[in-house]
């Protein structure tokens, strides 16, 4: 229809003048809608930039402006002599541009062949981080290589979508050297982020165990912060201000690297723990836990898996045994015992018993270790407490808390800290436990038995401790009754010091019985004796299982013993005392495991004091080690087993069940 | 027919207020670019200004009833290039909108904009009566709607809507009766309504049409993606303020975060830098240019010519609605230019040519 219209307009080139009246009326109407359409148009304006101009303003700003938080460098950890144990590294992150997912995607194979990255992996990366938004890099290799810098750098042309940042991270001795002191740290938690008060921002690298979260407030200091210019794509067109970071401040511990090389030499790779304090001070000079970890893998980004495996491993070394192991102290208890004995005179201190090898208490037969040892006589015979310590008989103490009952014997546990945590400075300490007739009726709602008590009063049974507690406990009493908070920072203050009135004949006598089992024939440390220095001590070989039990299921690992030994220099208030943990199988006793180690760090403690006294270490020792220098961990000591007695050994009283 | 109007007869108020709105143009191009890899745009631009002149001139020499008489033939190629285009045309974002022209890009839609400028004009004149019946509205509707469905079918949403404007103002003045015109106002109303409907929109837009509705309702839940470029347009003109950030100034501008800043969006690089007074100004220079071009309608010697002016007055104000409204976020991103302001070679001469007709129309004014 339209066509023959149009048609007949071709061919016959009708007049345009025939009709020329112009709708004037409806032209004026447009007029006024344009008018009308400026005016509204200028109104939107007027609300934008008049009315609401300062949030669009903010907005620009917020667009316009970017704060990039410069990372303080976290503080260091110096030893006693300033050495250095735990400093930092500059190192360089690579970052994956993604602006332009295109881009990305075209250079994906060639960047995860020059990174040695698998494109799987960085597929599930871009994958997890889609919700994030497009400026922000992501980090594919936290951990860059020479290589990989100069592979960067030399594609920046053709492979634009690569970046580097440079990050400080921290760096430790090797080989997990005094790991667990020192901890590690990571980022920070969902938890750790909300607990702070807005102090920290998730990605910041915070303390998460150890001294560097005991102390991550003054190691961590204040990040600084650059303004700058940014374009829409994020890059940086200019430079507004820079408030510079505050680095963390270093902290100096009371850690002797010499005496921790000794103490994580000479634990070597068994399970277990090594304390050594300053009972007069508090200070800790060495703290070893076995197994180890390295804590520089935490430094940069464990895996899921590496963090899953050390998590599941039966050995758990992420477990600091040095104040978290609660474990039966055995023998080493018997101390306890002794000084209740005699604070009480009862029995009174005079008191002797026959052993034949074991004893009947309440019906039931508890044997004396002697009885079932593999040399030598099995029985102890008649002994006062100075034999008893020095033989560590059961039979003798069984019959003293049997004579002090088990009220008395958790009044001294506890005044003597079993069951208290001792304040030291580090995160996740346990307490232990001293059993007692209110805690079995708080946590099994029954009522004592006595032949729990038996147990008790050598250390077996529900009783536990950690290997800092008993350092702290016997290094106390061989200090007359002060008990110094063991702490790993030289400066802090308020040092706790708790005091608990023993007579002076006490201490004197269990002293002097510590000193008699170094130093007097028969005594269970005789083999570990050192050549002037009043080196006194106690041994302990904590069953997990009992005999009977052990007989029944056999041998396995699992079921090792845990030996102690806690030794001590000089006999009256020691300079430094040791407790080591060793938990090795065997049927082996704490002298045999523990002992060689304890008289390791206390001979390393003197031969540095004497050197210091002919004045000959100043130099060698502000020779800062390097940290390549191999805290070389040597193969477990073989054990020496000696024609001597070896620690009490004692049947685990069943009566709980 | 034939005469030689003088130069004293071109409308020299039309053309200064045309020169203010392009000096302006080209001063944002620069700003916009002269930091970026784009930088020396405002050259091409000015390239672009010179053949417009050119092509106007020519265009205000034919006498328009000459061009008026080669309604069907120019109707015919215009349905044939938009043909050829959607078969032959190169692709560019996703749109094949363009055939290439002595070594230059153009879009075939903006010729077509012209062609059906003179088809309408010529059209409306023929109905003589001063009542536009529901047949003459029909047949005026398909004429329209044959490049319409092409155009949308390249896709371009932006230019097919340009279309019908020119219809409804065409229909308007040849007497459009009230009753159809409440009834095109329903039909749209339900066209409008359609397209923000999703469960309707999904059957007649394109995905990246439904984004760009999306996005337009509810920009801040996409704030990186495509209803970024509304909310980055909004905060470029909100920061102007009225007094604007200042030439080359514009932190929105400058920086990038204006999508096209150069171009679709030139008015939001405009309001930032320049702020509300440098709007009243912009404004107020297109609505004398639509004003000036009424009153060159009023003049005009015949319908005809009435009907040629009014067609690129629709044509400009509909683009200059569209783009600003967009600029504020009032509309969703339609990709339409701002005329004469945006860089962009086809819509440049697309305004310079409607422009020549009409002072085609008014050097004519008092032959005969």
């Amino acid at each position: 229809m339209k066509a023959r219209k149009l048609a007949r307009g071709v061919c016959v080139s009708f007049s345009f003048g025939s009709d020329n009246r112009l709708p004037q009326a409806r032209l004026a109407v447009v007029s006024y809608i344009i008018v009308g359409m400026i005016g509204v148009l200028l109104l939107g304006f007027w609300k934008l930039q008049v009315i609401d101009s300062d949030r669009y303003g903010q907005m620009a700003e917020q667009n316009r402006v970017r704060s990039i938080p410069i990372i303080a460098p976290r503080g260091r950890m110096l030893d006693r002599d300033g050495r250095v144990l735990v400093d930092n590294r500059p190192s360089f992150s690579v970052l994956l541009l993604r602006d332009d997912p295109a881009l990305v995607e075209k250079n994906l194979p060639a960047l995860a062949d020059g990174l040695g990255l698998s494109v799987d992996d960085l597929h599930d990366q871009l994958q997890n981080t889609r919700n994030l938004p497009k400026f922000q890099p992501i980090v594919i290799k936290p951990e860059a290589t020479s290589a990989d810098l100069d592979f960067i750098e030399s594609h920046r042309a053709d492979i634009p979508v690569l970046e580097m940042l440079s990050v400080s991270r921290r760096r430790y001795l090797p080989n997990g050297f005094l790991a667990h002191a020192t901890g590690y740290v990571g980022e920070a938690s969902e938890q750790q982020i909300e607990a702070s008060n807005g102090k920290l921002r998730p990605g910041d690298v915070v303390g998460k165990a150890g001294l560097e979260r005991q102390y991550n407030d003054i190691l961590m200091g204040t990040d600084g912060m650059r303004r700058v210019i940014v374009n829409s794509v994020g890059k940086e067109v200019d430079h507004l201000s820079q408030q510079d970071p505050i680095p963390g401040k270093q902290i100096q511990l009371t850690i002797d690297m010499d005496l921790q090389q000794v103490a994580e030499q000479s634990l070597g790779q068994r399970p277990g723990a090594v304390v050594a304090l300053d009972p007069r001070t508090g200070e800790v000079l060495a703290m070893v836990s076995r197994p180890t970890m390295d804590p520089n893998d935490f430094a940069v980004r464990i895996s899921k898996e590496e963090w899953k495996q050390l998590n599941d491993d039966p050995l758990r070394p992420l477990f600091n045994r040095a104040v978290q192991a609660q474990l039966a102290p055995g023998s080493v208890f018997k101390i306890v015992t002794a000084t209740a004995m005699l604070e009480d005179h009862n029995p009174p201190e005079n008191f002797e018993t026959y052993c034949p090898g074991y004893g009947t208490f309440y019906g039931r037969q508890f044997k004396c270790w002697v009885l079932s040892s593999r040399k030598g006589p099995t029985s102890h015979g008649t002994l006062n407490l100075h034999g008893a310590i020095l033989h560590s008989c059961d039979v003798f103490f069984y019959t003293a808390g049997m004579r002090l009952g088990i009220d008395r014997l958790a009044y001294y546990g506890d005044k003597l800290g079993i069951g208290h945590k001792t304040g030291i400075d580090l995160p996740s300490e346990e307490p232990g436990l001293m059993p007692s007739e209110q805690w079995v009726e708080r946590v099994f709602h029954r009522k004592w038995y006595a032949g729990e008590t038996i147990s008790v009063s050598i250390g077996q049974g529900a009783v536990t401790t950690t290997p800092v507690q008993l350092a702290r406990l016997i290094g106390g009493i061989a200090s007359g009754g002060v008990f110094k908070q063991p702490h790993l920072r030289k400066d802090l203050q308020n040092i706790g010091e708790e005091r608990f009135a023993i007579s002076e004949p006490t201490v004197e006598k269990v002293t002097d019985a510590m000193y008699g089992v170094m130093n007097e024939p028969g005594g269970t440390g005789a083999a570990l004796k050192l050549k002037d220095i009043e080196f006194s001590g106690k041994s302990g070989t904590a069953q997990v299982i009992s005999y009977d039990k052990r007989a029944q299921i056999g041998k396995q690992r699992k079921f090792d013993d845990n030996g102690w030994f806690v030794g001590y220099a000089p006999k009256r208030d020691p300079e430094i005392v040791v407790a080591a943990l060793v938990q090795e199988g065997g049927g082996l006793h704490g002298g045999d495991t523990a002992g060689p180690v304890v008289r390791d760090v206390v001979k390393a403690y003197y031969d540095k004091k004497n050197k210091k006294l002919q004045g000959q270490t100043t130099a060698d020792n502000s020779k800062p080690v390097p940290h390549n220098a191999p805290a070389a961990i040597v193969a477990p000591r073989a054990v020496i087993v000696k024609d001597e007695e070896p620690a009490g050994h004692a049947a685990l009283a069943q009566d709980q069940r | 027919m034939k005469d030689a109007p003088g130069t004293r007869d071109y409308d020299w108020w039309l053309l200064a207020i045309l020169a203010t709105i392009c000096a302006l143009g080209v001063l944002e191009i620069y700003s916009a670019t002269h930091g970026s890899a784009l930088a020396g745009m405002q050259y091409k631009q000015l390239r672009w200004l010179a053949v417009g002149v050119v092509l106007m001139f020519i265009l205000s020499r034919i006498d328009y009833h000459l061009i008026l008489d080669q309604s069907l033939i120019l109707y015919l190629v215009c349905i044939a290039s938009l043909a050829a285009v959607l078969l032959l045309g190169n692709s560019r974002f996703g749109a094949k909108r363009w055939i290439p022209i002595m070594g230059q890009m153009f879009q075939v839609s903006e010729l077509a904009k012209l062609i059906i400028i003179i088809v309408l004009a010529r059209f409306f004149t023929e109905v003589r009566s001063d009542k536009l019946d529901l047949r003459d509205l029909i047949k005026a509707g398909l004429l329209v709607g044959v490049p319409l469905v092409l155009i949308l079918k390249q896709p371009d949403l932006g230019t097919a809507m340009v279309l019908v404007p020119l219809l409804f103002v065409g229909a308007f003045l040849a007497g459009l009766q009230w009753q159809h015109m409440a009834a095109i106002v329903l039909v749209g109303a339900l066209l409008v309504g359609a397209v923000f409907y999703p469960p309707v929109s999904k059957h007649i837009l394109k995905p990246y049409q439904r984004e760009r509705i999306t996005s337009f309702l509810h920009p801040e839940e996409d704030a990186k993606g495509s209803g970024y470029q509304l909310l980055q347009s909004k905060i470029a003109v909100g920061s102007g303020g009225f007094w604007g950030k200042g030439f080359g100034n514009g932190s929105q501008n400058q920086l990038g975060y204006i999508p096209v800043r150069y171009s679709d969006f030139i008015m939001s690089a405009w309001a930032e830098e320049q702020g509300f007074k440098g709007v009243l100004l912009a404004l107020g220079l297109y609505m004398a240019l639509l004003l000036r071009l009424v009153q060159n309608a009023q003049r005009a010697k015949d319908r005809a010519g009435m009907f040629l002016v009014m067609g690129v007055a629709a044509a400009l104000g509909f683009h200059v609605l569209v783009n600003v409204a967009m600029v504020i976020g009032a509309m969703p991103v339609t990709g339409i230019p701002l005329p004469l302001m945006s860089y962009g070679g086809s819509a440049t001469l697309f305004v310079f040519m409607a422009i020549g007709l009409v002072m085609n129309v008014r050097l004519r004014r008092f032959v005969n």
